[in-house]
């Protein structure tokens, strides 16, 4: 194992994880908005934001689907030092992390069952950058509507219409976050 | 003039003073030792170990000490101090066919080896009131005969070899843990006798007597009763080996219930099983009396829609700390939701009034 | 400061508390199971809220904590002191201050901003429960979204006393989808639950978290013939005057009389602090006043 792995982690985990959840929580909260995510260092070529995101939600009650790049031989050793999450095939996985391409397709994630929708994979969409422009969102925790620039909107207008089943994104970059649960409708800007 | 309602943080504190004067009692009669509660009143220490989830006699004596023997507070005093454990891991299942009993008897056989040990059990006592305890004597030092030294097997084991009772199959699966994960109904037989085991006493054992007298009636013998210590070993990763981290006293039963048989199981006894900490037989007979009843389905018996039966109700209300907290929540303010029911009431009244004053009228 | 984690809770707990909170926002009003702890205060009297607070709760907070509107009961000042001794964080009565406010029983007068989280303490989170008891039948007939027997209940209701005889509790349905129990705030708060602020409610008892973002549609289950009135006593407040707040009646004297004041202690303390004046608080000056001559 690298000594690396064992650096990255929270300095101060209860009140770093506090910080970071409280941020989570906003952005899920309020689709295309867009807050600072950070706290950890964790290998490349995962982000600060998607690290501290894992780091917060994840332990080995979660199991963990790394997708593409993501999955190397780093990152596996920093998630079994600071999380120990299982790492598994995207069908068993409660949270993944890759960019777009890696993720896909969509359909082999779990999107909950009709009487446990909640039962469902959060992906960690790693993009080279969050831009609050782009697709018109409308839903829960929009006022009216918002905008956020997607990696495309049919799969996230088909995950909609699986409501109340479906799949919830969190979008890292850096130190950014922002997210879209299954309740925002798309709109192609 | 109303002057609005302040001050009930001096309130919260002064009754907490009080509360531990009340504790005390007169300064006059020696205080209880926490020993004194461990070694005195061992079967209340048991109950809240066992209702507690957790086997630590001192800390349940001290429970018991605080709560002034209110046994639920003391119980929900273990169980709240419990959570906040870190965990380091689960010990190997303990073997209770290694146990050093204390007690052990069967209702179905006279003689079985290992043989009938009667224990220290208040069953042939005369209930009379023994007053030479008032003088606080010492009481004389009795003869002790050795433990056995053997493994001393289930008398269940007996009619397994007959294949006269229903072989319980050893499951590779991790069970549940009912104090890590949401209840999911319907639930599995593990999670149903962790409920069981720190289900509260008298609602278990209500629900027992309630089979013994008709509601889904399945007639029980007390295959065996067994108490006393059995160790507790961890397997170490580090090591790769199982070390003993310590011994507990259990109080095991099984019972032997009447079984037809169904179309794809011959006619065979089938079992019901309580495990408890401590000594605590009206609790683990108890238990194993609710155990079997829960069973119906698995052993593919009708549901006489007895309340021992219905596991949804026996898992949600076997907690009596759930339960008490619940009851007692009521007697904090609910001024508001009141409120609002007064201004329903007199609303249905006035409208009500309205219709009928007509037909009064005219009946005048 | 204690020996226990910053806000009690130890941080697999709080990031299993965490997760269900975002299940909960990305699938308003459906109750997520999650593994309640025991707390240091009994079931019944918060948990599910305290849970749900210390999970959410960062040292940089300003935590505000009522019972049936006031900041004063005894429950509401345990739970505060709570989270002083185990959070270090920061606490207030004035609504307009708190960064969180932990609830039972109300909603603030005052409208709740963006940066601000209202954490519901939730007694039977599922609404249908005192309809159908069982847990197992219940989780289906919201799977199905079959709400039939709720609606019934309430056209009963119609029938046999003119009127829908629930006054608090009153079930809202959440964005088109799931009925959901508003915990036992007076129906005369349900329209405010469409807000600016998370609303999170936690229930842990029942092992259930559920929450609405800000901006949800959440709508109170009614009749066309017979549509939802949000309901108050029909008197203004006897302390500070105002006609818009929910009102607490007070018993006076042995001859019964009674006079109205807000159930929201800080509405009403800022109010007369700007220099409203209910009847009752008039005529006690005026008393004043000529005693004083």
């Amino acid at each position: 194992m690298n000594a690396d792995v064992l650096k990255g982690g929270f300095a101060n985990a209860p009140v770093d994880a506090a910080h970071a959840f409280r941020a989570a929580m906003n952005v899920m909260a309020r689709p295309g908005t867009v807050e600072t995510l950070e706290g950890v260092e964790p290998p490349a070529p995962m982000s600060i934001a998607a690290g501290t995101l894992i780091l917060t939600l994840c332990d080995p009650d979660t199991p963990l689907h790394l997708a593409g790049d993501w999955d190397c031989q780093e990152v596996r050793d920093w998630v079994a030092f600071h999380i120990g999450a299982p790492i598994v095939g995207a069908t068993h996985a409660m949270f993944a992390v890759g960019n777009w391409n890696a993720l896909a397709p969509l359909n082999r994630f779990a999107i909950g069952t009709p009487e446990y929708p909640d039962r469902s994979a959060t992906l960690i969409v790693e993009r080279e950058a969050l831009v609050a422009a782009g697709a018109t969102l409308r839903g829960p925790g929009i006022k009216e509507t918002a905008e956020m620039a997607l990696p495309e909107t049919e799969a996230f207008q088909m995950n909609a219409l699986l409501f109340p089943l479906g799949l919830d994104f969190f979008f890292t970059s850096g130190d950014q976050v922002s997210a879209l649960p299954r309740t925002t409708k798309v709109e192609a800007a | 003039m109303y002057v609005a309602v302040k001050g009930g943080e001096r309130a919260i504190d002064n009754a907490h003073a009080w509360l531990a004067e009340e504790r005390r009692g007169d300064l006059n009669v020696a205080e209880l030792s926490v020993a004194q509660i461990r070694e005195q009143l061992s079967l209340a220490v048991n109950r809240v170990m066992a209702e507690g989830s957790l086997y630590d006699p001192d800390l349940a004596a001290l429970a018991i000490k605080q709560a002034r023997g209110d046994m639920i507070e003391a119980i929900f005093l273990i169980r709240a101090y419990r959570t906040t454990l870190p965990r380091f891991g689960a010990s190997a299942p303990v073997e209770t066919a290694d146990m050093a009993c204390d007690r052990r008897i069967s209702a179905t056989f006279k003689d079985a080896p290992g043989g009938q040990v009667l224990g220290p059990t208040f069953d042939y006592t005369h209930r009379l009131l023994d007053f030479a305890l008032v003088a606080e004597g010492e009481a004389s030092a009795v003869e002790r005969g050795e433990a056995r030294a053997e493994p001393t097997p289930h008398i269940t084991e007996f009619l397994n070899k007959e294949g006269l009772i229903q072989t319980e199959v050893d499951s590779e699966d991790v069970p549940g843990d009912l104090t890590r994960e949401p209840l999911e109904l319907p639930a599995n037989r593990p999670l149903r006798l962790q409920a069981l085991t720190r289900g509260d006493e008298g609602f278990v054992l209500s629900m027992a007597y309630s089979t013994q007298r008709g509601y889904a009636r399945n007639h029980a013998f007390v295959g065996e009763l067994r108490i006393g210590k059995v160790p507790v070993e961890m397997e170490i990763p580090e090591l790769g080996f199982a070390i003993e981290v310590g011994e507990i006293e259990l109080t095991e039963c099984e019972t032997v219930n009447q079984f037809q048989g169904s179309k794809t199981e011959p006619p065979q006894f089938t079992r019901g099983y309580g495990l408890v900490f401590g000594q605590s037989e009206r609790k683990a007979i108890s238990m194993a009396l609710v155990d079997r009843a829960l069973r119906w389905e698995e052993l593919g018996e009708d549901n006489l829609g007895a309340p021992a039966q219905d596991e949804e109700f026996v898992l949600y209300h076997s907690d009596n700390i759930q339960a008490t907290g619940f009851l007692e929540h009521i007697k904090l303010p609910h001024y508001v939701d009141f409120q609002s029911e007064l201004e329903l009431i007199r609303k249905l009244r006035r409208e009500a009034m309205e219709n009928t004053m007509p037909v009064q009228e005219a009946a005048e | 400061m204690s020996d226990y984690n910053f806000a009690y809770l130890d941080e697999q707990t709080k990031r299993m508390i965490r997760r269900a909170i975002l299940k909960g926002l990305a699938i308003p009003g459906y109750q997520v199971p999650f593994a309640s702890r025991e707390m240091p205060m009994p079931y019944g009297w918060g948990t599910g809220g305290v849970q749900v607070s210390a999970a959410t709760l960062t040292p940089e907070d300003t935590l505000k904590v009522i019972d049936q509107g006031a900041d004063d009961t005894t429950n509401a000042v345990s739970i505060r002191k709570f989270f002083e001794k185990t959070a270090s964080v920061d606490t207030t009565e004035e609504t307009a201050q708190a960064s969180v406010i932990q609830t039972r029983h109300r909603i603030p007068e005052e409208d709740l901003r963006e940066d601000q989280i209202l954490v519901y303490q939730v007694p039977i989170p599922e609404p249908l429960r005192f309809l159908e008891p069982s847990e197992i039948e219940t989780r289906k007939m919201h799977s199905l979204e079959e709400y039939g027997l709720m609606h019934v209940k309430l056209y009963e209701d119609i029938a046999k006393h003119g009127a829908i005889a629930t006054s608090y509790a009153y079930p809202v349905k959440v964005e088109g989808r799931y009925v959901m129990d508003p915990s036992p705030i007076p129906k005369f708060d349900n329209p405010k639950m469409e807000m600016a602020a998370i609303q999170l409610f936690g229930a842990g008892r029942e092992q259930r978290i559920y929450a609405l973002p800000p901006y949800c549609q959440v709508v109170s289950l009614d009749f066309e013939d017979f549509p939802f009135e949000a309901s108050k006593a029909d008197h203004p407040c006897d302390m500070c005057g105002a006609t818009d707040s929910y009102l607490d009646e007070v018993i006076m004297d042995d001859a019964g009389n009674r006079m109205f004041v807000c159930s929201d202690t800080d509405y009403c303390a800022s109010r007369r602090k700007a220099g409203h004046v209910g009847a009752q608080a008039a005529a006690a000056s005026a008393a004043l006043k000529e005693t004083a001559a």
